[in-house]
């Protein structure tokens, strides 16, 4: 797998928040996102995941893998990605192992049939260190214990492409550290990444793109 | 499949645990209809007549109610933009959520207007049929409503929006509902309103999500 980033512009209301930005991102590796407050990472992040339409440019995801270079056809990047954004996405009525079975059940993928939804939930909530939060309702949890319910969520459903939007946010280091272990594996596995972070984070193999902030354009 | 089977699931199973919709949809039928005879008075005669309109137009004002809620709690936690991601295209996630709405607002909604009825000296002949239009006509409201909520996601007192929207597209339900009603009080046919009436569901349960789809990916930007 490859994800192809081709000339992007991305406008929020009228206003560059990305000029041309190209990369190529190989399966295996991950890409972290850096710049300051208002310099476009989120918008870049939203426009991968295919939520905001680029002003032009081009995003892919390319198959390129086996010997014979793979398929070469392109797909969706929304349908193999991941994306946690500024909010956990998870619901406070239901307990913590509720909202993880439902995304398993929701995402869940050809590459998930080996492992029950059950099983799954079970290896992501332990990852994570919640498995003793499993049947507590979510609205009771702090907020760092919502976030790595929310970051559960990667590891009930496989998709090759992570999309993680200043993932450290309200977590302690020993959750932070858990987080950069998954990333890792994941990566390990063939996977790739794209974090968008203000702090350092161990991730390997990485590369960094540095964003700028432009000034307000007429 | 199963992800519109989950979704269908987790929407039912938060409508109970939140439980405020529905009783609130509920309540407010309940009221408006006993509200109206204590200003219309004591002409039995006139309530039986009026009473199937007045128990339409309540079922409509009073499913509009929760039909804010629909994508916009979704929204408020970040839920939807990961239901964006992921195999299922986002109009089978507004038909999972618009069915969703009607099975647990829509059907309660119907099946409490005979009781509702008893207060407006409704003829019990004309029950089975009444709850019938309303089963049948129920579906256009949710998934009407589903494109009204979609187009006022982001917008401050968007419930209020939503009324101005979305009320002029139930009149035609609401006059083939009446007049499937009507058609067994000696009025016309009433196999052929009851007829366009499912049409008119079955129509907005194939188009709406679209539209409300569309909706939804320019409000998510």
């Amino acid at each position: 797998m490859q994800l192809v980033a081709e000339n992007l512009v991305l406008e929020r209301g009228n206003r560059k928040v990305a000029n041309d930005v190209s990369f190529t991102l190989e399966g295996g590796s991950g890409l972290v996102l850096t710049g300051p407050n208002g310099s476009g990472k989120s918008t870049l992040l939203r426009a991968l995941a295919g939520y905001l339409r680029p002003a032009s440019g081009s995003v892919r995801i390319l198959d390129v893998s086996g010997s014979n270079g793979g398929t070469g056809e392109s797909c969706e990047v929304g349908e193999v990605c991941h994306f946690v954004g500024h909010l956990d996405g998870i619901k406070s009525h239901l307990t913590a192992a509720e909202n993880l079975t439902f995304w398993a059940t929701y995402l869940s993928d050809k590459a998930d049939s080996g492992h029950s939804v059950a099983h799954r939930v079970y290896d992501a909530l332990e990852v994570f260190a919640l498995d003793a939060l499993a049947d507590i309702p979510a609205g009771y949890m702090s907020a760092g214990q919502k976030r790595r319910l929310g970051l559960a969520r990667l590891l009930v459903a496989h998709r090759p492409l992570w999309l993680l939007d200043e993932p450290t946010v309200s977590l302690d280091t020993g959750s932070a550290d858990i987080l950069v272990k998954a990333i890792n594996r994941h990566l390990r596995d063939g996977g790739m990444a794209i974090v968008a972070t203000h702090l350092p984070l161990a991730i390997e193999p990485a590369r960094g793109i540095s964003l700028v902030r432009k000034e307000a354009q007429a | 499949m199963s992800a519109f089977l989950a979704l269908l699931k987790r929407d039912l199973m938060l409508s109970v645990r939140q439980g405020g919709a529905l009783g609130t949809a509920l309540g407010f039928y309940m009221l408006v209809v006993t509200l109206l005879p204590l200003g219309l008075g004591q002409d039995l005669n006139l309530l039986s007549r009026i009473a199937p309109g007045i128990l339409w137009i309540a079922l409509l004002l009073a499913a509009l109610l929760s039909l804010g809620r629909v994508f916009s709690s979704d929204h408020e936690d970040g839920t939807l933009d990961v239901l964006a991601t992921g195999r299922m295209p986002l109009e089978m996630v507004v038909g999972a959520k618009a069915l969703a709405h009607w099975i647990s607002t829509g059907i309660p909604l119907a099946l409490t207007a005979p009781v509702l009825g008893l207060m407006l000296n409704l003829d019990i002949a004309v029950y089975p049929l009444l709850m019938a239009t309303m089963l049948v006509g129920t579906p256009a409201v949710s998934f009407i409503g589903a494109v009204g909520a979609a187009l006022t996601l982001r917008s401050y007192r968007g419930g209020l929006l939503i009324a101005l929207l979305v009320l002029p597209l139930y009149v035609p339900t609401l006059i083939f509902g009446m007049a499937a009603v009507n058609g067994l009080l000696g009025v016309s046919g009433t196999s052929a309103a009851m007829l366009i009436l499912a049409a008119l569901s079955l129509t907005s349960v194939v188009l709406c999500p679209f539209a409300a789809a569309a909706a939804l990916r320019v409000q998510m930007q």
